[in-house]
């Protein structure tokens, strides 16, 4: 019963600030600017579904890239000694010390073509090299900016795997390879699925690094909703948007929590 | 127990942290002004001196403290304002903005008794269409669309026309607005329309070829292109002129034209006051002190544009204020078409076409 009633102020926040604002969404996306309902919005909305497509796979592809590059670092942060794992697990996140407006804006200096690492190949005569302003870059940076987010559930999973599961794997025969594939993967899927939802949510609807990375071609689903609140204010085509995003996305959350079963997902 | 007076504290401190703040401010005034960026002379730069007009003002009127911002565009202050929940005392848009706010009652009309200088302000810059009697606006600054680009790489067998900035010899090292308004008006210039213009199949038709130029588009920006334009990662951009001249001193291989044939932008940016503000008196001085010749002549010398007050010429820099690219020859302004406010139908859509643009889909195929 004490323990409910310390949920209080946080579900007062979330009905406030979550529930609310999400039954406004609804009814801005369903309403024209006098009010009166229409579907006019979603239906122009859905024009967009090219750019739509183009979130999806750019994120879709910074996930697995980030699954890639990220678990290895989890396992091996897992694997440390306590005081090894402390600074390890520092290093992962003080990067997202720093404004990520900043971080992208160092990508730019580091990749245009009068940048840093052009100008440098640019001293034996190569390039200028085209290493900004395509989707390469853009999924860069997303896989830059979110990493942490994927290292952070793996390695809380991992770090949990009792030891004995994996000695008994090796007391029974395994090679290290078939304990990794038998026990240790298997094992880490919450952490795996918890790591694929917490930077697939962000990166779908990411608007300022495909402007500063991505070229005119890049454009994301982000970048056209920010322009409807920031420049058009077209309210109602901009919850439209953002309501097609959050089912797109509902649904994305609910395929992955099918692979976990009835496992508990992660958190950290 | 130490705990819980380490609380006490806490909230003490933070009290009388408020009660003091609180007291600074009760005799200051403070006057909420938001401009475009770069657009004020803010102090000495790149061995220059330049005047600081903010500080200025606050040396001559020392009760009011000026919290100076800036917006990006036009259309972000719009929808700011538009939004709530600010409060802004002076405001400087464009003329088209202007008369689209006069029309959504979100300016105040000026007390023109506080603003004798508004007696400088030249004939010419008076009852604009945007502001038919007056009663909303003082010009700031007067100024044209024109084309910036960098002489090292630029063939100048290729300038003249707006057509540079669809020049496939350059792709991917042209810049383009990022705004729909000033996006839209090249277009329309190409094709002869004016820049007013509320037909759907010429919009579209601007749209077009707004969709035409975007393989060979760098990036859709504003401001940003000081950064773009000044260490060469972009060659061409269509931009406001004083800004132009702003990056010509920064680098000196840029250069700016008008179009030789084709007409062009003519603008005026003018200080308001809209509705929301909450010190209107000291903003009408704060208005008035801008109108002086020698701040508004010192204040041009930086930002490059063309002042509204030709008093303020003796007090600028003689260079700046004989500068063609400020004041072009009557001649050459016969070209440019001041935007009007569009109606809310066609404003909408030519937002939306202009995101059809940058989202690369062709609907009208």
């Amino acid at each position: 019963m004490k323990s409910r009633f310390l949920a209080g102020p946080y579900i007062a926040w979330m009905a406030i600030f979550t529930v609310v604002p999400l039954g406004m969404v609804v009814y801005f996306a369903f309403t024209d600017n006098s009010g009166a309902f229409t579907f006019a919005n979603l239906t122009y909305a859905w024009e967009y579904w090219p750019v739509l497509l183009r979130s999806v796979w750019y994120a879709v592809a910074a996930c697995l890239i980030c699954l890639v590059v990220g678990y290895p670092v989890a396992y091996v942060i897992a694997q440390s000694t306590a005081s090894v794992q402390r600074v390890l697990y520092l290093l992962v996140t003080l990067p997202m010390c720093m404004s990520f407006l900043l971080r992208t804006l160092a990508w730019v200096a580091l990749l245009r073509d009068t940048g840093l690492i052009n100008s440098f190949l640019g001293l034996f005569g190569i390039g200028p090299a085209p290493l900004i302003r395509n989707s390469g870059s853009v999924i860069m940076g997303m896989v830059y900016n979110y990493l942490p987010y994927m290292i952070m559930p793996l390695y809380t999973v991992i770090a949990k795997l009792d030891p004995r599961l994996i000695e008994a794997a090796q007391d029974l025969g395994c090679g290290s390879f078939q304990t990794f594939r038998r026990v240790v993967l298997p094992l880490s899927v919450p952490g795996i699925v918890s790591g694929i939802t917490m930077v697939f949510v962000p990166a779908v609807s990411t608007f300022y690094i495909s402007q500063k990375l991505g070229g005119t071609e890049d454009i994301m689903i982000g970048d056209i909703i920010e322009r409807q609140f920031k420049g058009n204010l077209n309210q109602n085509l901009g919850a439209a948007m953002s309501l097609i995003l959050m089912v797109l996305v509902f649904i994305s959350i609910g395929l992955m929590n099918r692979f976990t079963d009835d496992e508990e997902v992660a958190t950290i | 127990m130490k705990k819980v007076v380490s609380v006490v504290l806490v909230f003490v401190l933070a009290f009388s942290l408020a009660a003091l703040s609180g007291c600074g401010s009760s005799d200051q005034v403070t006057l909420n002004v938001y401009n475009w960026g770069i657009n004020i002379a803010d102090g000495p730069e790149g061995g220059v001196d330049y005047i600081d007009v903010v500080e200025k003002f606050m040396e001559k009127y020392p009760d009011i403290h000026v919290n100076y911002t800036t917006y990006e565009d036009n259309e972000s202050l719009y929808t700011r304002l538009k939004n709530g929940g600010v409060s802004y005392d002076v405001i400087i848009p464009s003329d088209y903005m202007i008369a689209r706010m006069i029309r959504e009652d979100m300016l105040l009309p000026l007390d023109f008794e506080n603003i004798p200088n508004y007696e400088l302000v030249d004939e010419q810059f008076k009852n604009q269409p945007y502001d038919p009697e007056n009663q909303y606006s003082v010009p700031y600054t007067w100024g044209t669309v024109g084309i910036i680009y960098n002489t090292k790489y630029v063939d100048e067998a290729d300038i003249g026309g707006w057509d540079l900035l669809w020049n496939e010899r350059y792709a991917g090292k042209i810049l383009m607005f990022s705004n729909p308004r000033d996006a839209f008006a090249i277009a329309q210039a190409r094709l002869g329309y004016s820049f007013n213009t509320e037909d759907p199949d010429e919009l579209q038709a601007a749209a077009d070829l707004l969709m035409e130029q975007k393989p060979l588009v760098q990036q859709y920006v504003m401001d940003q292109i000081y950064d773009a334009m000044g260490n060469e990662e972009a060659w061409i951009a269509p931009y406001y002129a004083g800004d132009c001249m702003l990056m010509m001193q920064d680098n000196p291989d840029l250069a700016f034209y008008l179009p030789e044939e084709e007409s062009f932008n003519t603008f005026i940016d003018a200080m308001c006051i809209p509705s929301c503000a909450e010190n209107k008196a000291e903003a009408e001085l704060f208005i008035n002190f801008i109108c002086e010749p020698e701040i508004s002549g010192g204040n041009m010398d930086y930002i490059g544009y063309g002042t509204p007050v030709s008093a303020a010429k003796e007090y600028m820099d003689p260079e700046m204020a004989a500068s063609e690219i400020a004041y072009p020859d009557a001649e050459t302004l016969e070209r440019g078409e001041a935007f009007g406010a569009l109606s809310d139908e066609a404003q909408k859509l030519m937002d939306n076409l202009f995101d059809e643009v940058k989202a690369g889909l062709d609907m009208a195929g």
